[in-house]
C-alpha cells in the first residue's frame, strides 16, 4: 500500500466522525475486537473474526480512548505528512501532556498508547509501518542474497560474523538477487552463530536467519516475503519446549494479538525442522535433556487446545512431553560435538524430510 | 428474745431512704465522679422541661458548670418555668421520693425517679454545702431563695437559711449545687447529653456555660410545644403481677367488678363479670380482701382473655418535622430525614417509633454512624449495645440504601436517630438506659429505619446523577479541544469549526442522558 493511500485512510476516518458531528450524531469509531474471542483459525492463519466494538466520543466510559485514538491518528497522519518515522516510545513522549485545567494527562503510560496502535492498524487495515511507526527490531540474517534497501545495495553473505540486522520495516525492500533452496530460521542467536561459524548456508546453499527469540514483525514480514516471492520452502529450528514450538506457531500461523494481519505476516508453509521430543530417541540426546518446569507442563496443556496444534503429530510431541517432562534446548545438539548439528542432525532432517507440519 | 426483736425492728425502721441511698448511690446513677456530674445536671434539666412542658412554657433553660477546683464544681441550673410556691421548695428538693413523676399510664420523662432531691443529697455527701434554690412563680410577687439540707437520717428537709430576692426572673427556678465530679468532653458527657436533649427537645432553648468557659447555645427551632401527654388507665395486658398486687391494695373501688372496669382500660361490666366467674372470684368480693391465691388466679385469667388494644392517643411524639429540625440544628448535616411511625402495642402497652437519619454536611465522614437513642424525649447515653435501637440499626440491610457496613454497623457521615414514646418503656434493667428488645418494639424501630433509609438512598442517587452530569460535561468540555485539533489534523478543515460543533452537541449529549435517566 503506497504512502497516500494510508494517508487518505487516516483522512477518511476524520472525515466520517466530522459529518457525525455536522449530523448532530455521537460520533464514533468501529474498531474490530481483538483477542481470543474475535480470532479465528482459517487453517492457514490466525485471522480476525467480524466483531467490531463501537468507540464513542460522548461516552464516559469511551471518551477518553476516542480522544486518545483521535491523538495517535492525527500524530501517524503528520508523520505520514512530512515522511519521517518515529518509535511508539517517541510517540507517546510527543503526545503525553497535561490536558488543561486539569490534574488529567492525554496518556500516563505507553501502555496506554500502544494498543491504541493496534486499535488503529485493526480499523483501517493497515500495517503500524505504513503509519509510519516503527515496530521492534530484532533478528538477523546471512545468505546468498543481494538487496536494496533506501538506496544502499547490500550483500548478505559479506557481512562478516555479524550477519545483516532486519530492521522493522522491509516492506519496501527490494531483492536484487536470491540463490538458496530453502530458508532455515533458528530461535536462538547462539545457535544461529554456530551455523554461521560453519558456513552452513553456504554449504547447504541456504538463507539463515535467526528471529532472536520470539519473532518480530519485520523477521516475520521478511521470512514471509523471501518464502513467497522466491518460492522457498521455510525450515524452523526452536528449542525441544512449548516456547520454542509457539514462537514456531507465531511464524507459520500468526499470533493472537496480531491475528488481523496474519496474512501479511504470516508463512503457512513453514515447517518445524526440530528439536522434538522424538528427536531426544532418535538422535539419542538422553544425557542432556532438562526437567520440564510446572509452567512448561501448564504451556503444554494449553497449546494441546490450540486448533493450530491439533495435528496429530503435534498432540503426539506435547503428549509426549508432558508424560515424560523433560524438554532440551538447541545446544544439547552440542553434547554429540560441536559440529553434530550441522554435520549431522540438519542434514539428516532435511534429507529425511522429517518435519513436523 | 421479743426485746431484741422489738429492738432490730425499731433500728430498721430509722434506716431512711436518704440513709439508703448514701450507702447505695450507684444504683441511682451516682457511682464514678463523671457520671456524677453528668447525673446532676440531667436531672435538674429533665425537672426544668417536664415543668415548662405542664405549665405550657416554652423552655428557656441555662446550665453553668464552674471548675472551683480540682474535681470540684459549682452547677447552676435556670430555667423560666412556672415556680415552685415558697411552702413546697424544701420538700421538692430537701426530700427524697417526694412528689415523684410516677404517674402509672402516663407517658413522662421521669428517668431515675428518684429525682433532684438526690442530686441535693450527692451535693451533700461529697462536699457538705447546701443546695440554694431560688424560685418564683410571679412577677408581683419576690423571688424565694432557700438554703437546703437534708436530714439524712429523717429524710426530711433541713433549711439552713432563707431569704427573699427582688432580682430574679418573672417566673422559674434556679437551683446551685456544689459537688464532687470529674469533667470530659466526649461521649457519655454534660455536653454529649446536651447535645442531645437539644436534639429531641427542638421547643428548648438551651444555653451551656461549660467549665472551660465556652458558650455553647442551642436555640429553639420549634416555636410550639409538645402536646401534653394524657394520662390512661393501664390496659389489663400491660401489667405486670406485683403492679396487680399493689393496685389491689391502693384501688378505691369497693368491688373486684368495679376495681376491674374503673382501674383498667377496655374492661366492661359484662367482662369483669365473666372474669371474676372463670377466677372463681364473686365479683362483689372486696379488693383487699383476696386470698393470694385468689390474686394469682383472677391474674391469670386476665392475661388469658383478650381485650381490644389500649386508646394510643395518650403518646406525646416529636414529629417528623420537629425531628428533622432539631438533628439539623445539632448536627447541621446536608441532608436529614425523619419517620414517625403510628403507635402500636407490646403487651398491652402504647408506643411509638420515631426515628432521623441525617447524612453529609459537618458529620465525620470516618468511623461507624453515630446512633442516638431517646426515650420519652431523654437521651440514653450508657449501655448502647445492649439496647433494642442499637440491635434493630444492626439488623437493617444498610448498603441497600447506599450506606456501606463494617461488621453489623452503618458507616460514613451518619447519624441515626431514634425516638420512643410510651407510656411504660421496658427498659432492661432499673438503671434504665437501654431498652428490651422485644420482638414487636425492634419491628417497629427497623420499619422506621427502613422507611428514612429509602428517603435517603433517594437523595443520594439524585446527587450522584447531578454530579455525574457534572463530571460528564467537565469529561467533554476537557477533551473536545484536542478531539477538535485531531480531526483538523487529520481533514484538513478549520479547528475553530468543528470546536464549535463539538461543544453544541457536547450540551445536547449530557442534557440527553440527564433526560433518559429521569426515566
Amino acid at each position: 500500500m503506497k504512502r497516500r493511500e494510508v494517508a487518505k485512510k487516516l483522512k477518511e476516518l476524520g472525515k466520517e466522525i466530522l459529518e457525525e458531528i455536522k449530523k448532530g450524531e455521537n460520533p464514533h469509531i468501529e474498531i474490530p475486537v481483538r483477542g481470543l474471542s474475535n480470532v479465528i483459525f482459517s487453517g492457514d492463519t490466525l485471522q480476525l473474526g467480524d466483531k467490531v466494538a463501537k468507540r464513542y466520543f460522548f461516552h464516559v466510559a469511551h471518551a477518553k480512548k476516542f480522544m486518545q485514538t483521535l491523538l495517535i491518528a492525527s500524530f501517524c497522519k503528520s508523520l505520514i505528512d512530512e515522511g519521517i518515522h518515529a518509535s511508539l516510545r517517541d510517540m507517546f513522549y510527543n503526545l503525553k501532556r497535561t490536558l488543561p485545567n486539569s490534574k488529567e494527562n492525554t496518556f500516563d503510560e505507553q501502555t496506554e498508547s500502544d494498543p491504541i496502535v493496534v486499535d488503529l492498524e485493526v480499523t483501517l487495515n493497515v500495517l503500524r509501518e505504513q503509519l509510519h511507526l516503527n515496530a521492534d527490531v530484532r533478528g538477523r540474517v546471512v545468505g546468498n542474497v543481494i538487496i536494496e534497501d533506501r538506496g544502499d545495495t547490500i550483500d548478505w553473505s559479506k557481512l562478516g560474523s555479524g550477519g545483516w540486522a532486519i530492521p522493522s520495516n522491509v516492506e519496501d525492500l527490494v531483492f536484487k538477487k536470491v540463490k538458496g533452496e530453502f530458508i532455515l530460521v533458528v530461535e536462538k542467536n547462539a545457535a544461529f552463530e554456530r551455523l554461521h561459524e560453519d558456513k552452513f548456508w553456504k554449504k547447504h546453499k541456504c538463507i539463515l536467519l535467526t528471529t532472536q527469540g520470539q519473532a518480530a514483525r519485520g523477521a516475520r514480514r521478511l521470512i514471509q516475503r523471501l518464502s513467497q516471492e522466491h518460492d522457498l520452502p521455510v525450515y524452523v529450528f526452536t528449542d525441544s519446549d512449548p516456547y520454542g514450538w509457539y514462537i514456531y506457531s507465531v511464524i507459520k500461523y500468526g499470533s493472537m494479538s496480531l491475528a488481523h494481519i496474519s496474512d501479511r505476516i504470516g508463512t503457512p508453509s513453514a515447517k518445524f525442522i526440530g528439536l522434538t521430543i522424538s528427536d531426544i530417541d532418535k538422535f539419542d540426546l538422553k544425557n542432556w535433556t532438562i526437567k520440564a518446569k510446572e509452567v512448561d507442563i501448564k504451556r503444554a496443556k494449553e497449546m494441546m487446545k490450540y486448533e493450530w496444534f491439533k495435528h496429530p503429530k503435534w498432540q503426539h510431541e506435547l503428549k509426549l512431553m508432558i508424560k515424560r517432562g523433560i524438554k532440551a534446548e538447541l545446544e544439547a545438539l552440542s553434547g554429540k560435538g560441536l559440529r553434530f548439528v550441522t554435520e549431522t542432525y540438519l542434514p539428516t532432517k532435511i534429507e529425511t524430510q522429517d518435519f513436523l507440519p | 428474745m421479743k426485746n431484741t426483736a422489738e429492738k432490730i425492728a425499731k433500728s430498721m425502721k430509722e434506716i431512711s431512704v436518704a440513709e439508703f441511698f448514701e450507702k447505695n448511690r450507684h444504683l441511682l446513677g451516682f457511682d464514678n465522679p463523671s457520671k456524677a456530674l453528668l447525673m446532676v445536671v440531667k436531672e435538674a434539666v429533665d425537672n426544668s422541661l417536664d415543668a415548662c412542658e405542664e405549665a405550657r412554657i416554652l423552655p428557656e433553660i441555662i446550665i453553668k458548670v464552674k471548675k472551683l477546683e480540682e474535681n470540684r464544681f459549682r452547677v447552676v441550673i435556670e430555667d423560666n418555668g412556672p415556680g415552685i410556691v415558697k411552702e413546697k421548695v424544701p420538700s421538692v428538693f430537701g426530700k427524697l421520693l417526694f412528689g415523684s413523676k410516677f404517674h402509672l399510664g402516663r407517658q413522662s420523662r421521669g428517668q431515675q425517679g428518684i429525682g433532684i432531691s438526690a442530686a441535693v443529697l450527692y451535693a451533700q455527701l461529697t462536699t457538705g454545702k447546701p443546695a440554694i434554690i431560688t424560685s418564683r412563680t410571679s412577677p408581683k410577687e419576690p423571688a424565694y431563695v432557700c438554703h437546703l439540707k437534708i436530714d439524712i437520717l429523717k429524710n426530711e428537709p433541713v433549711i439552713i437559711k432563707e431569704e427573699e430576692k427582688e432580682k430574679f426572673r418573672e417566673h422559674g427556678v434556679r437551683i446551685e449545687l456544689e459537688i464532687e465530679g470529674k469533667y470530659t468532653r466526649r461521649h457519655q458527657s454534660i455536653d454529649e447529653y446536651l447535645r442531645e436533649t437539644a436534639i429531641i427537645n427542638p421547643h428548648a432553648h438551651i444555653i451551656y456555660y461549660t467549665p472551660e468557659g465556652n458558650k455553647i447555645e442551642f436555640k429553639r427551632v420549634v416555636n410550639h410545644l409538645p402536646p401534653l401527654p394524657k394520662t390512661i388507665k393501664p390496659h389489663p395486658h400491660g401489667v405486670e403481677f406485683g403492679i396487680f398486687e399493689r393496685m389491689l391494695k391502693i384501688t378505691s373501688s369497693r368491688t373486684i367488678a368495679s376495681f376491674l372496669t374503673t382501674d383498667f382500660s377496655r374492661i366492661g361490666r359484662d367482662t369483669a363479670v365473666k372474669i371474676c366467674r372463670k377466677a372463681g372470684v364473686k365479683p362483689e368480693a372486696k379488693p383487699r380482701e383476696l386470698t393470694h391465691k385468689e390474686i394469682e388466679k383472677l391474674y391469670r385469667v386476665i392475661q388469658e382473655t383478650k381485650f381490644i388494644a389500649p386508646p394510643l392517643n395518650c403518646l406525646s411524639p416529636l414529629g417528623e418535622e420537629e425531628f428533622e429540625k432539631g438533628v439539623q440544628q445539632v448536627v447541621n448535616p446536608e441532608f436529614a430525614v425523619a419517620v414517625s411511625r403510628p403507635a402500636t402495642v407490646y403487651r398491652g402497652n402504647p408506643f411509638k417509633v420515631e426515628a432521623c437519619i441525617a447524612w453529609g454536611g459537618e458529620i465525620s465522614k470516618e468511623g461507624p454512624a453515630q446512633i442516638l437513642r431517646f426515650a420519652n424525649r431523654v437521651p440514653l447515653l450508657y449501655q448502647a449495645s445492649a439496647c433494642a435501637i442499637t440491635k434493630s440499626v444492626q439488623q437493617v440491610n444498610w448498603p441497600n440504601y447506599h450506606i456501606s457496613r463494617e461488621g453489623n454497623m452503618p458507616v460514613g457521615p451518619i447519624v441515626i436517630a431514634v425516638h420512643i414514646a410510651s407510656v411504660w418503656i421496658p427498659y432492661t434493667s432499673e438503671s434504665k438506659e437501654a431498652i428490651a428488645s422485644y420482638p414487636e418494639i425492634i419491628k417497629e424501630i427497623k420499619l422506621a429505619l427502613q422507611e428514612c433509609g429509602r428517603k435517603l438512598a433517594a437523595y443520594l442517587r439524585k446527587k450522584r446523577k447531578l454530579q455525574e452530569k457534572e463530571l460528564r460535561r467537565k469529561l467533554f468540555e476537557r477533551y473536545i479541544p484536542e478531539v477538535a485539533h485531531s480531526l483538523s489534523v487529520l481533514t484538513g478543515e478549520k479547528e475553530k469549526e468543528i470546536f464549535k460543533s463539538l461543544e453544541i452537541l457536547a450540551n445536547k449529549n449530557v442534557m440527553k442522558e440527564e433526560k433518559g435517566e429521569k426515566t
